[in-house]
């Protein structure tokens, strides 16, 4: 099946919402599709047990006219249309403007224990409460950087979990500088108050990492890097994230320029969101991580770009570049520990899965040498874990990404409309 | 330009599985070798190949060197990296003309002492269960097995380093001159010079004609037992060694994680690296029509490569013609990885004036001067 949209939007979190809303308040016919069940994206994911954020219901509520695209999961890019895979086949969505809405995943870093069961992300056990796994009464340890660290411990708590502390590697120094620069973002600072006084209770620890993860077939505990020295807690949960990355594989697939003078590349826009391939226009986290305020807004301006409307997107301009300054004042501070790339050892595995351990690396410089080699990378995560990591340690950037961008069954690649079960059995003469 | 000229007894520009198998070769036999690599090793045709080692009998000359080939692969069977996965070839036919063709193949692979037998559609479906009701039959080559190219060429550049072999790594061979090579730092190595650069081979030896055949191969996640024999269709030659724009054939792994590697295309004129969503579907609905539970499964990724493709199918090994001291060994397009070891060892047999295990003259780079 074809279908055409003059908008359509890839990615249903804070930024993509706003596009298709800007979009549709033009008259353009729009899709807006996303991966999960829920729009939302990672920050207003749906939570099964609490209610949603006003500002996320109201994104969602004002959705009318657009076409919403649940459950498909974007596989190849064709000229000027995606081959996305439902849940019961695929269909081939061709657009007349393509927004870009694809947000950012969590930094992982590896260090001993990683990948024993129990340990997960910030970001990463966050949405795991949020769609109902059972975190009551659990011990969890937070650690990481940035503030979704905070975000994180408010829902497990929400959910009933028992945080024993929130360990942040950025100084006590560095943190007090923050919060004094906050003064210029009041809203910011009132939100930040809120969640601290929320949080009450829970230990907040600056210069402080998790080394070490201990168990056996579970996670058990957690050895901690303090400016005090090391020390062991015992935990059920152990969750660590250092903050985000943007999604840039879809971009890429795309052929849109990246701005790669990071660790980790970005979608390369101008002022006004339009990336290097004519009509596509690309918000939010995907072009720097900036936060929820300049998601939100820069979805709206990509939104009126992809409409074609011009005006209505520069009016736009002002705000976003004030939110965007504090993104860069996120980052300034939030930046990481060198002692944190020296935490996996030659055993520590980096590729989970395909089960490459860090020694296994030594001696290549290029990630697809490295691939080739030792097949990290190469498994169903496509680097996006350790790739990300390597980076991140300075190994090697990481390496080109190959369709699908997500796994997708291969009657979807070969473009064949419906999926049923029964295809595995019938079987047709060749 | 630096001073002194470093000089070795070969210098083996590219480090492909042939470059890899020839530097190899000859370091065992005491020779000094140097070998020149502008990307990662076994980072071109090597990297995007399926690793089969099968022997195709339709032409006299590449069975020769097939089999000649296959049994020196018999000593990798132990070795880690090469992920030896001894699963046999297993050859469908989708009618009885088919089949009755496979008996004539039969025959010639016996004759150059490669066992093969007949299977009768029951006993195809035996070995096969995920196969589609309806097949003739097939013809079963148990010996022949998986390998993964990238790691043994890997493995072949890091043994011939343990005897003293010099790696040029990240280093291009800018030009060919009398009595050595020109790197693209100016360096300039001396000694017999032997070019392994398959789909590039024009750029040093333009009087080789060479043309890049693109193709397409999937892999999914881990489906252990699924398949469990390297599936073809008796037609492959057919798609392999007829000369059309454009062909796929039913060619399908079992990988011994357990994933499933699924090929082939074939395609002339298409000159960029890029997946074409058309030949992918083609390639796929081909291998649904002989194994239809493929539909359902998921896929990690999907990319294409260039098998070096010489105008009569025939690899280019021996004396670059009118040159001293330069020998070719490239264009053994989608056979390198089987016919590696032995078009190694007939290179330093030429090379160093001894007699070759088979004859040369089919595969002489002579041919294209006449």
């Amino acid at each position: 099946m074809r279908e055409h949209y003059d908008v359509l939007v890839a990615g249903a979190g804070p930024a993509g919402l706003a596009a298709a809303q800007a979009a549709v308040s033009h008259g353009a016919r729009v899709g807006l599709l996303d991966m999960q069940a829920r729009p939302g994206g990672q920050v207003w994911r749906h939570d099964v047990r609490l209610p949603a954020a006003p500002a996320a219901r109201q994104a969602i509520e004002a959705l009318q006219g657009v076409k919403l695209l649940a459950r498909h999961s974007v596989v190849t890019a064709e000229p000027s249309a995606l081959r996305v895979e439902t849940p019961t086949g695929s269909d081939l969505l061709s657009f007349g403007s393509l927004v870009l809405a694809t947000g950012a995943r969590e930094l992982l870093l590896p260090f001993p224990g990683w990948t024993l069961p129990g340990v997960t992300g910030a970001g990463g056990l966050q949405a795991l409460a949020k769609q109902g796994w059972p975190v009551a009464g659990k011990r969890v340890v937070i650690g990481g950087s940035g503030p979704l660290l905070l975000a994180a411990a408010d829902t497990l708590r929400k959910h009933g979990a028992h945080v024993l502390g929130m360990h942040e590697q950025a100084s006590a120094a560095t943190v007090r500088s923050f919060a004094w620069q906050l003064r210029r973002w009041p809203a910011r600072a009132a939100q930040a108050a809120g969640l601290r006084l929320r949080l009450a209770g829970v230990p907040y620890r600056c210069g402080s990492f998790v080394r070490e993860a201990i168990g056996g077939d579970a996670v058990r505990g957690a050895v901690i890097e303090t400016p005090h020295g090391t020390r062991q807690v015992e935990c059920d949960l152990l969750a660590v994230g250092y903050g985000l990355v943007p999604n840039t594989e879809l971009a890429a697939l795309l052929g849109c320029a990246l701005d790669e003078a990071d660790a980790h590349p970005r979608v390369r826009v101008d002022a006004l969101l339009r990336t290097s391939v004519a009509n596509i226009h690309a918000a939010g986290e995907a072009c720097g991580i900036g936060g929820l305020a300049v998601a939100r807004i820069e979805g709206a301006m990509a939104g009126h770009m992809a409409a074609g409307d011009v005006a209505a997107a520069s009016a736009l301009l002002p705000r976003r570049d004030r939110e965007r300054r504090f993104g860069a004042l996120l980052a300034r501070h939030f930046t990481l520990d060198p002692r944190l790339r020296e935490l996996a050892d030659e055993r520590t595995l980096v590729c989970r899965c395909e089960d490459v351990a860090l020694g296994a690396l030594a001696g290549y410089d290029d990630a697809r040498a490295a691939k080739l080699a030792t097949r990290c990378g190469m498994g169903a995560c496509q680097g996006r874990i350790c790739g990300t990591a390597l980076a991140e340690l300075g190994r090697f950037p990481r390496g080109g990404a190959r369709p699908p961008i997500f796994p997708a069954r291969l009657a979807t690649l070969a473009g064949l409309a419906d999926f049923s079960p029964d295809d595995a059995r019938r079987g047709n003469r060749p | 330009m630096s001073g002194s000229t470093a000089t070795f007894d070969l210098i083996v520009v590219g480090a492909g599985i042939v470059g890899a198998s020839c530097a190899d070769a000859a370091s065992a036999e005491g020779m000094r070798v140097a070998i020149v690599e502008p990307g990662p090793i076994g980072g071109g045709a090597t990297a995007a190949a399926m690793g089969h080692l099968v022997a195709m009998d339709d032409d006299p000359a590449e069975l020769a060197l097939a089999s000649y080939s296959l049994g020196l692969w018999e000593s990798f069977a132990d070795l880690k990296e090469a992920e030896f996965s001894r699963c046999g070839t297993l050859w469908v036919a989708r009618d009885d003309r088919e089949l009755a063709a496979a008996a004539a193949r039969i025959a010639r692979l016996k004759a150059a002492d490669r066992d093969a037998r007949l299977l009768d559609a029951a006993s195809l479906h035996e070995l096969e269960p995920a196969l589609v009701q309806g097949l003739a039959g097939g013809m079963l080559v148990e010996r022949e097995a998986v390998v993964y190219p990238p790691r043994v060429a890997n493995h072949l550049v890091r043994r011939a380093q343990s005897r003293g072999t010099r790696l040029f790594a990240g280093r291009r061979a800018q030009a060919l001159y009398r009595g050595g090579v020109q790197l693209d730092d100016d360096t300039r190595l001396g000694g017999p010079v032997l070019v392994a650069t398959g789909c590039a081979l024009p750029d040093l030896l333009p009087m080789l004609p060479m043309r890049a055949r693109k193709g397409h191969l999937v892999i999914t996640d881990r489906y252990p037992g699924l398949i469990r024999h390297q599936l073809l269709e008796l037609g492959y030659a057919d798609s392999a060694h007829g000369d059309a724009d454009s062909s796929v054939a039913f060619n399908v792994q079992p990988r011994p994680t357990g994933q499933i590697l699924i090929g082939s295309s074939r395609e002339f004129q298409a000159n960029d690296a890029s997946v074409s969503p058309s030949m992918v579907q083609r390639m796929l609905e081909r291998s649904f029509a002989f194994v239809p539970r493929l539909r359902g499964l998921q896929a990690l990724r999907v990319w294409t490569g260039f098998r070096p493709t010489t105008p009569d199918g025939r690899p280019y090994l021996g004396a670059v013609p009118g040159a001293v001291d330069q020998w070719v060994a490239a264009g053994h397009e989608g056979l390198g990885v089987t016919t590696a070891l032995g078009s190694a060892k007939l290179m330093i047999d030429l090379i160093q004036g001894r007699r070759p295990a088979i004859d040369p003259a089919p595969y002489s780079p002579w041919r294209m001067a006449a």
